[in-house]
């Protein structure tokens, strides 16, 4: 993939931390606002998408780092699948850490943790595994692309048996 | 003798098409709603959650979120697999 003109480079440079900040607002509010963390965690991704198109190809694969992006996916499931465990002397997915409407609006809130509890925390885990996995797609399908145009031509390309 | 077989399969299941599409209940007006009214009721008052959907997927739900996680991290697996880098390396 050929990078783009100077107009659409500059462009992603203006633009494409804005997707970041909007996806990650869009994750951490997922309890307020219409989103989550499936929602915000795409718009995060679409981040490495622009600059895939923009800068091309070679240039994205010497800035990405994919064991970055492998440890946000396990990160993330590991946070999500531990929050789910941590109610578990009531059950499985009890929302140990959340205040009713009225304790909270009179106060009784634990002061960093959202009044709505494991729903809050548990949309940011989404959010970091969707992010991290979506990118990690992304990379792995151009990897494979590139493969395919660079290996000689009639060989059997992407397989090692 | 295969189109008779083939003809009388689809006025069957033609038949049973039509016959549940005739007997669903008009939009907007659902069966039973007791879940619904609960959710609706009790997202807010007891989760503080202001965005119900939300609230149902990772709180109400949350095996089903189990589940969605786990479909994305097979998909990251299969894409991993299918378009890994061939041939020897060394």
């Amino acid at each position: 993939m050929n990078p783009l003109s100077v107009v659409v480079r500059k462009g992603c440079d203006i633009f494409a931390w804005f997707m970041v900040v909007f996806g990650a607002n869009v994750i951490i509010h997922g309890d307020l606002t219409p989103g989550g963390g499936f929602q915000g965690g795409a718009i995060v991704a679409t981040f490495l998408t622009f600059l895939l198109v923009a800068y091309g190809g070679n240039r994205l694969l010497s800035w990405v780092n994919e064991r970055f992006y492998t440890s946000l996916v396990g990160f993330g499931l590991l946070l999500f699948i531990g929050l789910a465990f941590m109610g578990f002397p009531t059950s499985f997915f009890y929302n140990f850490v959340s205040v009713t409407h009225e304790a909270a609006m009179a106060g009784g809130a634990h002061g960093i943790i959202p009044p709505s509890g494991t729903i809050a925390l548990m949309d940011i885990a989404v959010g970091i595994e969707v992010a991290g996995g979506l990118s990690l797609i992304v990379i792995y399908m151009f990897k494979g692309i590139r493969l395919y145009e660079t290996s000689p031509v009639g060989t059997e390309c992407g397989h090692d048996r | 003798m295969k189109k008779t077989m083939f003809i009388a399969a689809a006025l069957v299941l033609g038949g049973i098409v039509w016959g549940v599409l005739d007997n669903v209940h008009p939009f907007g007006d659902p069966l039973k709603t007791p879940v619904d009214d609960y959710y609706i009721a009790h997202a807010l008052k007891d989760r503080s959650s202001e965005n119900i959907v939300t609230s149902l997927v990772f709180d109400y739900r949350g095996f089903d979120t189990i589940g969605e996680a786990a479909v994305l991290f097979t998909a990251l697996c299969s894409v991993t697999a299918l378009f890994r880098q061939g041939g020897r390396r060394d």
